[in-house]
């Protein structure tokens, strides 16, 4: 057992830790089409003081470290750029604490959506959290760094914007804690009054820090919850039809999805209304103020709502939706991957018509699929395609069409979200350079050393 | 001995699928598909001497007098514009108000069309067109002389079951290489019609079936109706499933029990194609021992489920006109609503629940009937 193997068996047991080949096989990528690269270690605490200890023992070895949920970002984020150790959160996931009545829950950093989902369903009915339609295994404290949407994001805004206090693991293994939570026993701001530091951590990838708590906010959950499906073949109209129903504010969430198979779907853009109410009147009111805001369009033939069968409705209703997996191997053998810039709504039309274009370049499947954030402030555009892990060819030019995305996006005023290590490169070269310094200052002022997740977020 | 054609199923596969690969060479081609031979036989006189207008002066969504309905329909006879083209919200009811064997539904759909007066959104237009198109993905069963036929109603291949079917099953169709396409008369865009159905009857000539049993009514109006209006030739026999469905009720005899239960009735739009065969539906609940209500909303009265009115129109209308229909079935005392047609089913059958009435498919009503359900 070589020094470090043993050192980290002394902080987290000796079966939390491992040097061996099918570790290093896994913990080297990820579903996506980023290239592999082995970490040296992979180890998985159970308590905070444990990570504490493992990023003292890599800072006094200069040694990288990745922080790890459950590794789906798809765009490499996990993946150890420079080796070194892979921390697994994923032992670090009880619910700490639920304030039913200020509506906040407090979770370990390594804590999944799914067994959060699970737990308020279970003794807390009438809250929810934003759920994403990553699989339930996705990790919250990933899900916030990473600036990830969930079914509330049309309402409150991205998951991260709904954190409401971090407890963070700094690169010199001290412990920081951020928001109110820093000098009140209660945990329900990551920022106001104070000054807002959870911007230090959150959308760096574990580049500043290692999320160990996070404070999460909590929303009613209503009694019911119904979907409806406008759809329209004008993609020039979506922006608008899309402004009319955030002006209503009686959608829980907006999501829309464009794509040729099966052929229900093909021709057409489909804007799919998720609506919630406690009771019969309250869903019913709202439905009627969403058929009605539409009701121009309607008039215009310019789209309408499709009837949706019974049969149909507990597939939309999924939280996660399981449909995206199922997309996932359209093209057999497991490969899917996806662009998504965060970009104006009004870019819609340019966007469809951009994945599209690449679809029959490239020979792709592909499935464009974009979610509101706020009241139409701007979306996540999707540029998803599927591919045959065992055909070279075909991943090979899915990684030409998403770098032409990658162009597309930032030349669109797009901001990537989740960006590769070259899509971060883009973007820190195209950055105002003030901003760019500053970030340099944070990083460098946090992470002297360059230990946290090399690669990512790096200003040279 | 029984006599079938027992054709092995991948043979069947191939023998069909040759036909739909042809029409995409006929279309690659650019040359005008089957279709475009076929006219509507439409008598003007017929229509010009017609001493009521029933067509239009029973019409549930608009308001005419004898003398205003005469006129609309020599304008609409002449291609000439008519309010009618545009507030028609195709129930199909005027089909069995014309007392005189005309197809002033087929008519006026024909003209909008011609003028480009759409119906519904582009957007559902489209999607439906999408999803009848044929793909070689059909279900046969086990095929002889007697065949049912699900057409492409999914829920079909549910219902479809027990006793009552006993006699035929399992001899039956499904996809939509045998979907009667009769749907694109909602959206105005007969081309297509004249374009698919002759290749679905082809596909039935093609299995050599004597009899189709047609388990939805649109289908047997497709054969019976739509069909022989355009010219299309028929060859086989098709039977409405109400017929045959009491047919086999009579059969079983001793078996049926009363129910003893009272029911509303909601008659489907289809079912205007063939109104000579809604006679059966009261002939089927006296067999089984159930009390049909009588209330506004029937026969000829009967008010369309909403679901195509949602489609093309919005929330008003669709929300109206099911709110009017389902307090009569309340006012009336129905402990359930009996469907023909799935997608009524599909449509009402949340909303009729929370008023305590119970919905059911006619199929299973019946199999209630023998003890089945």
């Amino acid at each position: 057992m070589s020094d470090i193997t043993l050192s980290l068996a002394q902080i987290v047991g000796e079966q939390y830790v491992s040097n061996k080949a099918e570790e290093a096989y896994f913990y080297a990528r990820d579903p996506g089409l980023m290239p592999a690269h082995k970490p040296d270690y992979v180890v998985v605490p159970e308590t905070v003081e444990e990570v504490q200890k493992i990023v003292r023992l890599a800072s006094k070895k200069k040694m990288p470290i990745v922080p790890m949920g459950a590794g789906m970002s798809l765009t490499g984020l996990t993946i150890p750029l420079k080796g070194g150790i892979v921390i697994d959160m994923k032992r670090m996931n009880k619910v700490l604490e639920v304030h039913e009545k200020a509506r906040y829950v407090i979770v370990e950093g390594g804590t999944s959506h799914g067994l959060l989902k699970a737990c308020l369903e279970k003794n807390y009915p009438r809250l929810r959290h934003s759920v994403p339609d990553s699989p339930a295994t996705s990790t919250i404290a990933a899900n916030v760094m990473i600036h990830g949407q969930g079914r509330l994001t049309q309402q409150y805004g991205f998951n991260s914007d709904m954190v409401a206090g971090l407890e963070v693991v700094l690169p010199s293994g001290e412990l920081c804690k951020i928001g109110s939570c820093s000098l009140s026993p209660e945990w329900f701001s990551k920022g106001a009054p104070l000054p807002d530091l959870s911007g230090l951590f959150l959308g760096w990838f574990g580049a500043t820090g290692i999320i160990t708590k996070v404070a999460l906010k909590l929303y009613p959950r209503k009694k019911m919850r119904d979907v409806e499906i406008f759809v329209t073949d004008r993609e020039d109209l979506v922006p608008d039809m899309v402004y009319e129903l955030t002006h209503t504010e009686m959608v829980e969430d907006i999501n829309i999805f464009a794509q040729p198979l099966p052929v229900i779907f093909k021709d057409n853009h489909h804007i799919t209304l998720f609506i919630t109410g406690d009771t019969d009147e309250e869903l019913e009111f709202k439905r009627k103020m969403i058929w009605d805001s539409l009701d121009g369009f309607i008039k215009s033939k310019d789209g309408g709502f499709m009837s949706l069968p019974p049969v149909m409705k507990p597939t939309l209703l999924e939280m996660p939706q399981r449909s995206v997996s199922r997309f996932a191997d359209v093209r057999k053998g497991g490969g899917f991957e996806y662009s998504g810039p965060i970009i104006a709504v009004e870019k819609y039309p340019e966007c469809s018509r951009k994945i599209m274009e690449l679809a029959s370049q490239y020979d792709l499947a592909y499935s464009a699929m974009a979610r509101i954030i706020g009241r139409s402030h701007c979306m996540m555009f999707g540029f998803a395609f599927t591919f045959n892990r065992a055909d070279p060819d075909m991943m090979e030019r899915t990684r030409k069409a998403l770098q032409e995305v990658a162009e597309f996006a930032l030349a669109a005023g797009g901001v990537y979200w989740k960006p590769t290590v070259d899509e971060q490169r883009m973007a820190i070269e195209r950055m105002d350079p003030n901003t760019r310094n500053l970030m340099k200052m944070i990083k460098t002022n946090l992470d002297p050393q360059g230990i946290m997740n090399p690669g990512n977020w790096e200003v040279h | 001995m029984e006599v079938g054609l027992h054709i092995p199923f991948s043979a069947k596969t191939e023998f069909l699928r040759h036909d739909y690969f042809s029409m995409d060479k006929k279309k690659a081609s650019g040359l005008p598909i089957g279709g475009t031979m076929y006219r509507l036989t439409f008598d003007e006189n017929l229509c010009k001497t017609c001493p009521t207008c029933d067509c239009l002066v029973k019409c549930q969504y608009m308001d005419l007098k004898v003398d205003e309905a005469k006129e609309e329909m020599i304008k609409i006879i002449n291609g000439d514009d008519s309010f009618v083209l545009q507030d028609c919200i195709t129930c199909y009811g005027c089909e069995e108000y014309c007392t005189r064997g005309n197809h002033p539904f087929y008519l006026i759909t024909e003209r909008r069309e011609e003028k480009g007066i759409l119906t519904a959104p582009r957007a559902i237009t489209k999607q439906w067109v999408n999803i009848g198109e044929q793909r070689g993905k059909y279900k046969l069963g086990d095929i002889k002389q007697k065949i049912l036929s699900f057409g492409f109603v999914p829920e079909l291949l549910e219902l479809v079951q027990g006793r009552l079917f006993d006699d035929v099953m399992p001899s039956y169709v499904f996809g939509q290489e045998f979907f009667c396409n009769v749907v694109y008369i909602h959206f105005a865009n007969t081309s297509i019609i004249k374009e698919r159905l002759p290749l679905i009857i082809d596909n039935f000539r093609k299995l050599g079936v004597q009899e189709v049993v047609c388990m939805h009514d649109e289908c047997y109006g497709a054969f019976t109706s739509l069909a022989p209006a355009y010219g299309m030739e028929v060859p086989f026999k098709p039977i409405h499933y109400f017929e045959y469905l009491y047919n086999r009720l009579k059969e079983l005899g001793d078996e049926v029990r009363p129910l003893n239960i009272k029911v509303a009735y909601q008659r489907p739009c289809s079912s205007r194609l063939s109104p000579d065969k809604h006679h059966f539906v009261g002939d089927i609940m006296e067999l089984i021992g159930v009390d049909l209500v009588e209330r506004e909303y029937q026969a000829e009265n009967a008010l369309c489920c909403g679901d195509v009115l949602g489609m093309i129109y919005g929330y008003d209308l669709k929300n109206d006109v099911q709110k009017r229909n389902i307090d009569d079935m309340v006012e009336h005392g129905a402990e359930y609503c009996v469907f023909n047609c799935p997608v009524c089913q599909n449509a009402l059958a949340a909303k009729i629940t929370k008023k305590a009435i119970k919905p059911i498919h006619i199929i299973d009503l019946c199999r209630m009937a023998i003890g089945e359900k």
